[in-house]
């Protein structure tokens, strides 16, 4: 393949035009007579100019330099990348879906409300809550959605509660929402096999504690055993349990949050619900609560009246909007044809291969890897890079190594609480022909790591580019193109 | 064996296999470590599975059922708008290298995602006239209340002063996340249809962390911001903006004006309307507030043998590594949807950028004088943009069932969010024709006076 990097902006040429737009029908305005100067654009914004053949040829060259789903194997512990179905894309594009606009007359929208509806009960019951909110645009808006809760929850009972309660392997999203949602974080420490020390726990809940956030199965893989004995400590104390729907791809139709004793739960949509990861977004963070925290609840609510579908906004104890409009319709869509796809026996079936993937790779990479925490995971698990870092080969190493295979690495240094972590998710699409050639690939990288460290340390080595100086791009920033910066990096013509 | 779900892949010899090789003896002793009585007993009480044919008919008819703007021309605007989307657009969007790929935090195989997002922010940089711009935000809604807070935190003030002409969600979104930071949000009062310069002057004070305006407003109109920059300097409060990117195509850029930060929505350029989402907040910043965006940002940078290539860089401000002392709890962004709008940008390019919104200008001039020339007198008395506030006769909720009859889609009442009776918000893009403005108008005129 022609190696290309040029930038957009450097293939533009002035004149040139990739769109096509209809001629006014309409008497000229003229800009000059509308408005005083100062508010009058003195220079053209330097889009680029380019065809329109031009513009598919760019863009198409950068997407061969990415790695999606699509292309192979994406083991990205708590990420859940999982098969992202065509159908869902196929949805989303219906005009009656992609060209509505929110503010429409309800009557002229029935078949959108009706999705989000249908949506808010299905997510209802797989989470054993009584109401849900499909407001939220990723999961870290759902934990500060449901934290504001938590806070209108206590103050409404007339309670000053300022803590909560995270324990240490948790994700870094988990205190940064507390601490946006006005909370101050207590970290609790994990016991030796990875899960909550409930000793350290009751050390720290008590009448200050407004919430303890939980991920079920944790960071670890791990599930919380003594869930219900955790959920008594905290209620006892009046406080709440919040449950961090990242993990939930291990329990579908196992268990719900609910039967766990949890109050207020998030879902991933964009992990277990099949909704692209679009490069980073956009996902959608749907929270579902109990009925004792339904008054709080964002507006507007979608809700049914004799078979009519309409948004409420009257809730005086709401905590107001979260997010515009209704949330993430179109990601919302594409989760209501998953569900619809898969049914209970499907959504259970996901999760049961979800977790023998996981227990079969982690029993196959054992040998070869520190397992901190050998024991029945559920749909990830982690391994500890301890063993190869004495030999001077470090996870990130490994990572980089895995890159000249054709695989996504696994997440790697989180949980912070596990040495030289990596965090193994192979999810339930994923064939077993796929787990068996990952596992092959990672021996051989342990082995490399004794016999041939260099070429560990080397890598990548058929990556477009090699390992990025992270550090000249925090300490000299560059980020946005310049002519000037441009202009250093031609050749001079001759 | 075959799997019934297209999905899962395992056959009933591939869990054999597996679970021999587990030394177990069914999928069941994998969930043992859940307590029997947190067990589920039974199915998940939701509707059976559907084919693929069935679901998509199915899906087909629920969609039916909305009147939507490619049938139903549509005169709705107030933050979301029905714009031309170039067909390249959901074409690249479409590459499925860009929408089933994670956050790039694998630099080495992102450089696709990496490099589109670095060119996105150089565009948002130019249009908002700013030195620094994210990967993108939820949208310009919560964009908007991360600016505020953005304000409160590097200020060390505890009051915001929005203005009533910002937009109504927007405003109720910032209350939400004030309540949770514990900063004070006092609404700026209008005069006409702008914010009341007199007003801002009187509430303004030393612990006033910023002013936030929109421009154009929610009516429509533009704000003079050189003047409300004026105002924000005696106190030195930062000037908060937020922008529709089109209408920055021939407006002059908030940063010449003495933006501190401006936000907004990219949703006018490239993103389908989408009942309201997902659309694509931005978020842009003078370089001294470099290291407190929130967000992702991608920079530029070298490998070992010197080639350009980029990276998520900035990353001390995130989360994910300062936890509890992070600025703000967002770890991630709209990427595909900022891949859309640059797209777009790019479709559109230097000129078409300014055609587009020139049209709209025109279009929206011609709709409102025939309006006034029919007796239907226009509220805005600054300059505005693509939207404009018409007063009618009658309540406005009897005029759309009026247009919906006739197959149009009608604008927003101002009665709901304002104590403004009878007077409508409409928008008119570019793919407005004069056929149906002039239609519009004859369903109007028939209504009020039939």
């Amino acid at each position: 393949m022609v190696e290309y990097n040029d930038l957009i902006f450097e293939i533009s040429r002035q004149g040139r035009v990739g769109s096509s737009l209809p001629e006014s029908d309409v008497d000229q305005v003229n800009i000059n007579d509308k408005l005083p100067k100062h508010l009058i654009r003195d220079l053209p914004a330097e889009l680029p100019e380019v065809s329109e053949l031009q513009l598919v040829r760019h863009y198409t060259a950068l997407s061969n330099k990415n790695h999606g789903i699509d292309n192979g194997f994406y083991p990205l512990g708590s990420c859940t990348m999982k098969y992202n179905p065509k159908i869902n894309e196929d949805v989303a594009r219906l005009e009656g879906f992609s060209r509505i606009h929110p503010y429409q007359p309800t009557e002229t929208v029935q078949g959108a409300l009706e999705v989000l509806y249908e949506l808010q009960e299905e997510l209802a019951v797989i989470t054993g809550m009584d109401a849900v909110t499909l407001q939220p645009s990723a999961g870290a808006q759902g934990e500060w959605t449901g934290l504001m809760m938590v806070k209108a929850y206590h103050k409404q009972k007339g309670e000053v509660r300022t803590k909560v309660l995270v324990p240490d392997s948790a994700h870094g999203t988990n205190p940064a929402s507390a601490s946006v949602a006005g909370f101050e974080t207590i970290t609790i420490p994990s016991n030796e096999h990875g899960l909550v020390d409930i000793e350290e726990l009751k050390k720290h809940v008590n009448d200050q504690t407004a919430a303890l956030m939980l991920t079920n199965p944790n960071t670890l893989g791990l599930f919380e055993k003594e869930i219900v004995e955790i959920a008594e400590v905290v209620h006892e104390a009046g406080g709440l349990l919040y449950y961090d729907g990242a993990n939930a791809n291990a329990i579908l139709g196992k268990s719900t949050p609910g039967q766990m004793g949890f109050d207020i739960v998030h879902l991933n949509l964009h992990k277990t619900f099949t909704t692209p990861h679009g490069g980073g977004g956009p996902g959608a963070g749907p929270v579902g609560v109990k009925e004792k925290l339904i008054p709080f609840l964002p507006v507007p609510r979608v809700e049914k009246v004799n078979d009519v579908y309409v948004l409420d906004s009257n809730q005086p104890l709401s905590i107001g909007r979260v997010k515009g409009y209704y949330g993430n319709f179109g990601i919302l869509l594409r989760a209501y044809t998953y569900i619809r796809t898969m049914g209970p026996e499907g959504l259970r079936q996901v999760s049961e291969g979800a977790v023998l993937h996981a227990n079969y790779l982690r029993k196959k990479l054992e040998p070869y890897f520190e397992a901190p925490y050998s024991q029945i995971c559920k749909h990830e698990f982690v391994l500890s890079g301890s063993r190869q870092k004495k030999l001077g080969v470090r996870t990130l190493d490994m990572a980089k190594r895995l890159l000249d295979f054709g695989y996504h690495p696994p997440t790697i240094y989180f949980p912070l609480n596990v040495e030289e972590c990596l965090m193994i998710e192979p999810t339930e699409t994923e064939s077993k022909e796929t787990l068996d050639a990952f596992a092959d690939v990672m021996i051989q990288i342990a082995k490399e790591v004794e016999e041939n460290p260099g070429v560990v340390l080397d890598a990548p080595h058929t990556t477009v580019i090699g390992r990025l100086d992270e550090v000249q791009a925090a300490r000299q920033p560059i980020l946005r193109y310049t002519k000037e910066e441009a202009v250093k990096r031609e050749p001079v013509m001759s | 064996m075959t799997s019934t779900y297209r999905y899962l892949p395992d056959t009933k010899q591939d869990q054999e296999e597996m679970l021999a090789f587990l030394n177990i003896s069914s999928i069941d002793e994998l969930f043992e470590d859940i307590p029997a009585e947190i067990q589920l007993k039974g199915d998940l009480n939701i509707p059976k599975a559907v084919s693929e044919p069935l679901l998509l008919k199915k899906m087909n008819q629920l969609a039916s059922k909305n009147k939507n703007a490619n049938h139903y021309p549509t005169f709705l605007g107030a933050g979301t708008y029905d714009h031309y989307i170039p067909s390249v657009v959901d074409h690249m969007i479409s590459r499925s290298e860009f929408y089933t790929a994670y956050t790039p935090y694998q630099p080495e195989i992102s450089q696709g995602e990496l490099q589109a997002i670095f060119e996105f922010q150089t565009m948002v940089c130019e249009l908002t006239g700013m030195d620094v711009a994210n990967s993108s935000m939820y949208d310009g809604f919560t964009s908007l209340a991360e600016a505020a807070s953005l304000a409160v935190a590097s200020t060390r003030r505890s009051k915001v002063l929005v203005s009533k002409a910002v937009h109504p969600e927007s405003r109720a979104i910032l209350n939400t996340v004030a309540e949770g930071q514990g900063y004070i949000v006092e609404d700026v009062n209008l005069t006409d249809d702008e914010t009341s310069l007199v007003k801002l002057q009187g509430q303004i004070d030393k612990n006033t962390a910023a002013v936030i305006v929109q421009y154009p407003n929610f009516f429509g109109s533009i704000e003079d911001l050189a003047e409300i920059k004026h105002i924000a300097d005696t106190k030195g409060a930062m000037l908060i903006v937020s922008a529709n990117p089109l209408a920055l195509a021939l407006l002059q850029a908030p940063g010449k004006l003495g933006a501190d930060i401006v936000v907004g929505d990219m949703q006018p350029l490239g993103i389908p309307m989408s009942f309201g989402g997902p659309h694509c907040g931005y978020f842009a910043v003078s370089k001294k507030f470099m290291r407190k965006i929130p967000g992702r940002i991608v920079g530029q940078t070298t490998d070992e043998k010197g080639q350009r290539g980029f990276v998520l860089t900035l990353q001390a401000r995130e989360q994910h590594i300062r936890r509890d002392k992070a600025s703000s709890n967002i770890c991630s962004n709209q990427a595909l949807n900022a891949l859309a709008s640059a797209v777009c940008m790019s479709a559109l390019g230097k000129q078409g950028i300014r055609q587009m919104a020139q049209l709209n200008i025109e279009k929206a001039d011609y709709m409102a004088k025939s309006l006034d020339k029919k007796g239907f007198p226009i509220i805005n008395k600054a300059p505005f943009f693509n939207e404009f506030v018409v007063k009618l006769p009658r309540p406005v909720k009897e005029v759309n069932t009026k247009l919906l009859e006739a197959g149009i889609i009608g604008g927003f009442d101002l009665g709901t969010d304002y104590d403004l009776e009878n007077q409508m918000l409409l928008a008119v893009t570019e793919q407005r024709t004069k056929e149906e403005i002039d239609q519009f108008i004859e369903v109007l005129e028939a209504a009020v006076h039939g």
